[in-house]
């Protein structure tokens, strides 16, 4: 009924359309089990389950709070209604410190208890992560 | 006081120029003179040297620290190095913007005296859509961020710049990526040009072609500072985070590789004029939203230097306006010529060169999701969400092996009709590599499979084009540098992450660390004073797996202006392996936090990038496409 070469060409746009739909699908499903979603430490306290999946905590670190020895640092970020310990081990950023903003990355043990993967690091002093802004409630 | 003046009034005259050539050029085109008007000429020149007038009275002001200047107030400092006043100028947003006109008009103005064989009306067209471009970013200076605002009463100090762009890499970091970044929108006006004189042919790919090697160049180098310098300078101990701010430099380099392939045939074969046009006005296009990401303060990183909503909608705006003339002029004025395209075969140059460029949109769609997708949702659902490396890894690695093959046979390709010759030699080479990588991948990973086909892909294309550079008569040598060092790049890069080991431990001094017959030792710290900060110089002692000792002295500085403090890693590094050490304090001086790497074949990753800017820059002088 066609010719070879609008065949051809149909069989083309095929493969295209294919392709496309396979790639749009890879990707929203990778994005799906990739995805980091940030919580604060009243977000936490609310959870009626416990998400076994890696999340990131952002708050104030608590003054007096930062304990460190050989293999760990502890330390408790607050947002000023509800608080989580964090026990960590990894490298810290230059900017940690106590009564400055933190986002740390990793798991729950319980509601009170994280163990972080990951603490991440800030470029300047007056800066502030806009989710840290928004879990403090302040601006 | 003065320089403040002289900069800005020659803004102010830079705008009205434009407004000028725009008119005079309009003029210029309904005349019937074969050449191009000698004023457009003189007046685009006059341009370029009022806007590098207010540069240079910028870096006066800089130097001078005339704190009247409220950008110099805000980041500079009468005690930083002289270096850092200088680099301070563009280190800003106020002063990158400056540059980023700059580059505009130098690039219209080169444009100008290097296309004088075009023709005329392609290349007034070339300067108006270019002026549209200046004119935005005149008023876009002008209107939101002015560098040169006063402040009075004068203050006696400035704030400082930011200690941790006070770094060589850094200093020359945005100049050169700048003119890859904004080199591009004199791929995007000539395109637009082309396009509306039906001028989209051989003649117009060959042109071009040179102006998309100029910015790839310079993107390639520019990017690759930028990663040189996170790797020492931040202390993760990584080139590569797939930070978004990263990813938007990526994005256009992406696309601008895909160009400079597709060009080569609509320069050979004056097939697929639409695709390129469309490749162009992307190019641009990401380079535009990369600026409104960055700068509207949406993406938080190192480059946003202020949040201010006014900037962010201006070029929102801007770029909006850029997008909707570019398409309708495409759609407009766009004529598909349909002369050559029927005789397209599968086993050809110009399929794997399709092949190439697909690849490079799926890249492209994978890095544009998962920069734009986190920012989508908090708009729509206020959730936030970060997406981090396993994504991008998870979907870019293994579609490397495909893209490597392609490669590795891509170039042994004729045109129009081809066959794969030397069968056999091919098949000798891919055996070769296979059998390679499984003798040195075997003991590494518990992936095998996986990471034996990855490698071995990546030693094909690495065999082909070595091969091609040293046995066979080089028939397209800057095309196999660059995909050599392209092959160099990935099997070191692949070759760095499977190998790379990580200690971290808090440690106090006078301790020592040990692990698998490794041994950290922490001597002792100094204590330097310098002009704009302090230092604590540590000195460490390790031994690896073999006895041998190494000293390494991180530093952790704490500057003064602003009050900041930051790690300065110490690299030891040889051909075969860097040895990475970084320290921070974590609280009062007992405890010190330490991460030591090492990391192999760290040097190879910039020696193949380099050499793929190379191979770039040797297609540039080559004086005669050989057949």
């Amino acid at each position: 009924m066609y010719g070879k070469k609008v065949k051809l060409r149909f069989v083309f746009l095929g493969l295209i359309l294919a392709s496309v739909i396979l790639i749009v699908f890879l990707i929203l499903q990778s994005l799906k089990e990739n995805v980091v979603y940030f919580q604060s430490p009243s977000e936490i306290k609310s959870l009626i389950e416990l998400d076994k999946k890696k999340i990131r905590v952002g708050g104030m670190v608590k003054e007096q709070s930062v304990f460190i020895n050989s293999n760990e640092v502890n330390f408790i970020i607050t947002d000023f209604k509800n608080e989580v310990n964090v026990i960590y081990s990894g490298a810290v950023p230059n900017l940690f410190a106590e009564g400055k903003g933190v986002v740390a990355e990793g798991f729950l043990k319980d509601k009170n208890y994280f163990l972080a993967t990951k603490i991440l690091a800030k470029h300047d002093e007056n800066y502030m992560p806009p989710e840290v802004k928004e879990a403090i409630g302040g601006n | 006081m003065l320089a403040n003046q002289i900069g800005y009034y020659s803004l102010i005259l830079g705008l009205l120029l434009s407004v000028l050539l725009c008119g005079v050029s309009i003029k210029d085109l309904n005349s019937s003179n074969k050449q191009i008007n000698q004023n457009v000429l003189s007046l685009s020149f006059l341009q370029l040297v009022f806007v590098i007038v207010s540069f240079l009275s910028l870096i006066l002001s800089f130097i001078n620290s005339d704190f009247s200047n409220e950008t110099v107030f805000n980041n500079s400092h009468t005690t930083k190095p002289l270096f850092y006043k200088i680099s301070g100028t563009w280190g800003n947003h106020e002063g990158s913007l400056l540059l980023w006109l700059l580059v505009l008009t130098l690039f219209i103005f080169l444009f100008l005296i290097k296309s004088r064989e075009q023709p005329k009306k392609y290349r007034i067209l070339t300067l108006l859509f270019q002026q549209i471009i200046i004119i935005g970013f005149f008023l876009f200076v002008l209107m939101t961020s002015n560098p040169f605002n006063y402040l009075f009463p004068i203050p006696t100090e400035g704030l400082g710049l930011n200690p941790i762009l006070q770094d060589p890499a850094l200093a020359i970091h945005p100049p050169i990526l700048y003119l890859g970044y904004v080199g591009t929108s004199i791929i995007f006006s000539s395109s637009l040009a082309a396009v509306t004189q039906n001028y989209v042919s051989k003649k117009w790919g060959k042109h071009i072609k040179k102006w998309v090697l100029v910015s790839w160049i310079f993107l390639t180098i520019g990017i690759m500072l930028g990663s040189i310098w996170a790797y020492y300078e931040l202390g993760w101990g990584g080139f590569w985070f797939w930070d978004p701010v990263e990813n938007v430099s990526l994005m256009p380099w992406l696309i601008l590789t895909a160009l400079l392939h597709c060009i080569i045939v609509l320069e050979r074969r004056a097939a697929l004029t639409s695709w390129v046009v469309i490749l162009s006005i992307t190019t641009f296009t990401l380079s535009m939203c990369g600026t409104f990401l960055v700068r509207s303060g949406i993406l938080n990183s190192v480059h946003t230097f202020a949040n201010d909503p006014a900037r962010g909608i201006f070029i929102l705006i801007f770029l909006f306006i850029l997008i909707v003339l570019s398409l309708g002029i495409f759609f407009l004025f766009h004529k598909e010529s349909n002369k050559n395209s029927s005789n397209f075969l599968w086993l050809s140059r110009e399929t794997s060169i399709l092949i190439n460029n697909w690849f490079m949109m799926y890249f492209l769609s994978v890095v544009l999701i998962g920069t734009v997708y986190p920012i989508f949702l908090d708009v729509i659902s206020s959730e936030k969400i970060s997406v981090g490396p396993p994504f991008y890894h998870k979907l870019i690695v293994p579609f490397l092996i495909p893209f490597l093959f392609f490669m590795s046979l891509g170039p042994r390709l004729k045109w129009i009709k081809s066959k794969i010759e030397n069968k056999n030699s091919l098949i000798i080479t891919f055996i070769i590599s296979i059998m390679l990588t499984f003798f040195i991948v075997q003991n590494l990973t518990n992936d095998l499979l996986f990471y034996t086909i990855l490698v071995s892909s990546a030693f094909f294309l690495f065999f082909t084009t070595l091969k091609e550079l040293f046995i066979k008569k080089i028939n397209n040598i800057s095309q196999t540098v660059a995909h050599f060092g392209f092959s160099l790049l990935i099997l070191s890069i692949l070759f760095n992450s499977i190998l790379s080991s990580e200690i971290i431990t808090n440690i106090k001094i006078g301790e020592k660390y040990t692990y698998n017959k490794s041994e950290i030792f922490f001597k002792n710290i100094k204590e330097r004073k310098e002009s704009n900060f302090n230092s604590i110089i540590a000195y460490f002692e390790i031994k690896d797996e073999n006895g041998k000792t190494v000293e390494l002295k991180p530093e952790i500085r704490i500057y003064n202006q602003p009050v900041i403090i930051t790690s300065e890693a110490d690299i030891k590094t040889t051909l075969l392996e860097d040895k990475f050490l970084v320290m921070n304090l974590v609280k009062g001086k007992e405890y010190f936090n330490i991460r030591y790497q090492v990391k192999p074949f760290m040097i190879w990753i910039w020696i193949s990038v380099l050499l793929l800017s190379l191979g770039g820059l040797m297609s540039l002088f080559k004086k005669k496409y050989e057949k």
